[in-house]
């Protein structure tokens, strides 16, 4: 069996699965955001009255943070009316950050779990060896009433990454480079399991990257076995008792794939499809009037340093807004500790509260009609930041810094000798 | 569950995604009359006023791929949608529509068979799939039983409902 078969078969009281097979598995965690009210409409429409387990549900209120409508704001209140009567301890509110990185940063991800979470994104906890999935609002009413949901068994698909990446190229461009290879729904229903000698120069953060990217070529989870990086990052952050679970020798994958990246230049994926993925130099010169820094996919410290190293003693292109929104709360305290959000501000960056902001169109840099802009985020669909027929480029956040310096879309390696 | 489904078809192309289906735009928006408004906007700005209860929509590969929001399959079901048919479905958005009560049929290059204002047959239990136009017929991938037991029931809140009011 794949260590992430193991994970589903123990979750369901089960010896042994096989691929194509449905089973009921205990959730370890199940995580709902403050887009899905529905969540608990759901949970009520079904005739739920208690939660089944209180500390294993995190409410996070990152999408909306802060509210910029009374209809945000109503529909965040009744969240946290909903976790007061549910007794539910974990309400991380609009102080806190994106749902994956403040899990991450709370240690309540670890490997082994089965962790649901109402967010596409979810694939990102495979980077520590747990079986991370989104689902819709009324599934996640499922798991509050009964602790667990149906899972069909997965396929799994294998990518080998091998070589060092080039100056100025991240796992973003590695990711981006899959998705542009294979298309937008080549994982779809799938794992996407990770390995080979690459990993060991990445660091937790860039395989959250790989892995959070995953769910742009339809997977359902990802994985990464957890390994002494995995281990060292979750040493002091994870308090709960985890297993790591591994994949039997001769498993049979659904597909195997190598890359070698050491000739890898930086990626983008251009308007309108994240799939849709050329080398960055094609577009060398493109003006934009956005260049977006953060979230779930390219908001970490690493991506706030990186930028930070190409801005410092610069200033952002005039006509170019940049907006930096760190991923986490802990993430803008680690960046205001080292100096890194000083040297962005003062570049002349736009700092926003940590959460998910732009990145799905519904407030705090939002795109006017023909705007162009360049995004450390996840998703360039028509209209996915704003106006339908504003253009978005997504990137690594070296290119994103690259592209805020010189207000057209440049090469990062430039910049980080 | 109806076991045969007839209607209009609607037909797009491949990776429609939820953003298209239901923009980021109305996530804030609770009640379901309010969410069913902006059906398709993001792909089809004359859908709401030319769909009709009961019209199906087909589409290439990859429907309903990106961001898990629910809003993209209540807004279809609130504009009483027949069935969809793809050649392949975003995963959470197939899970989400099943929940609600949704035929979602996998039917390869269903696409290429039929074109708008078609009228298509849908047969739940076989996976047959004729267009009544043409007379073109296709053979669809069969309901898995767990998700047949969802539609059976009219979607999974009846059937978690159903658990709560009598455990196993």
């Amino acid at each position: 069996m794949h260590a992430i078969e193991k994970i589903l078969a123990q979750a369901a009281g089960k010896g042994t699965v096989i691929t194509g097979e449905i089973v009921n598995c205990q959730v370890d965690l199940g995580e709902v955001n403050d887009l899905y009210l529905q969540t608990v409409r759901s949970f009520f429409e079904m005739g739920g009255e208690k939660v089944f387990d209180p500390q294993k549900l995190v409410f996070m209120m990152d999408h909306y943070s802060p509210a910029s409508t009374i209809q945000q704001a109503e529909n965040q209140k009744q969240f946290r009316e909903f976790c007061r009567d549910q007794n539910i301890p974990m309400l991380f509110d609009v102080d806190q950050g994106v749902c994956h990185q403040v899990m991450v940063d709370r240690g309540l991800v670890y490997p082994g779990m089965v962790l649901v979470a109402t967010d596409s994104h979810t694939t990102t906890h495979g980077a520590f060896g747990a079986f991370g999935t989104g689902v819709g609002a009324t599934d996640m009413a499922v798991i509050m009433i009964t602790g667990k949901l149906w899972f069909r068994i997965p396929e799994v698909i294998h990518f080998h990454l091998e070589g060092k990446l080039s100056k100025g190229v991240m796992a973003k461009d590695v990711i981006l480079k899959i998705i542009g290879d294979l298309g937008a729904d080549y994982g779809v229903y799938k794992v996407i399991d990770f390995t080979g000698p690459l990993l060991k120069t990445l660091s937790v953060s860039a395989r959250m990257t790989l892995c959070n990217m995953t769910t742009e070529m339809g997977a359902k989870a990802s994985y990464i076995q957890p390994d002494d990086i995995t281990l060292e990052f979750i040493r002091d952050r994870v308090k709960h008792d985890f297993e790591i679970f591994s994949t039997d020798a001769g498993y049979s994958y659904a597909a195997e794939h190598t890359y070698d990246v050491s000739n890898l230049k930086p990626q983008l994926a251009a308007p309108h499809s994240v799939d849709n993925v050329h080398p960055l130099e094609e577009f060398i010169g493109r003006p934009v009037q956005q260049a977006f820094l953060g979230t779930c996919t390219g908001g970490r410290v690493e991506d706030l340093a990186v930028a930070a190293r190409i801005l410092k003693g610069k200033k952002v292109h005039q006509g170019t807004r940049f907006l930096v929104v760190p991923a986490s709360k802990a993430v803008l305290l680690e960046a205001m500790a080292k100096g890194i959000m000083q040297t962005l501000v003062e570049a002349g960056a736009t700092f926003v509260t940590p959460g998910c902001a732009a990145c799905l169109g519904t407030h705090q840099g939002i795109l006017a009609e023909g705007e162009t802009c360049i995004t450390a985020s996840s998703r360039n669909f028509p209209g996915r930041m704003g106006h339908p027929k504003a253009e978005i480029f997504v990137g690594s956040p070296a290119a994103v810094a690259a592209a805020a310096v010189e207000g057209k879309i440049a090469d990062p390696a430039k910049y980080l000798d | 569950m109806q076991k045969i489904i007839t209607g209009k078809v609607f037909v797009y192309g491949a990776n429609i995604d939820t953003d298209q289906i239901y923009s980021g735009r109305f996530l804030e928006l609770t009640d379901a009359e309010d969410v069913g408004k902006h059906a398709m906007e993001g792909v089809d700005p004359a859908f709401v006023r030319e769909f009709r209860p009961g019209d199906i929509i087909v589409a290439s590969t990859n429907f309903g791929c990106g961001s898990s929001r629910e809003q993209a399959a209540i807004t279809l079901k609130v504009r009483g949608i027949g069935a969809i048919l793809a050649d392949s479905f975003g995963r959470i958005f197939y899970r989400n529509a099943i929940n609600l009560g949704i035929p979602l049929i996998v039917c390869p290059l269903i696409h290429k068979m039929v074109k708008k204002g078609d009228l298509l047959k849908v047969d739940l239990t076989t996976g047959q799939v004729t267009n009544e136009v043409t007379g073109a017929k296709a053979q669809a991938q069969p309901l898995s039983d767990y998700v047949l037991k969802i539609l059976e029931s009219g979607g999974i809140k009846e059937l978690i409902r159903r658990q709560i009011a009598s455990p196993a």
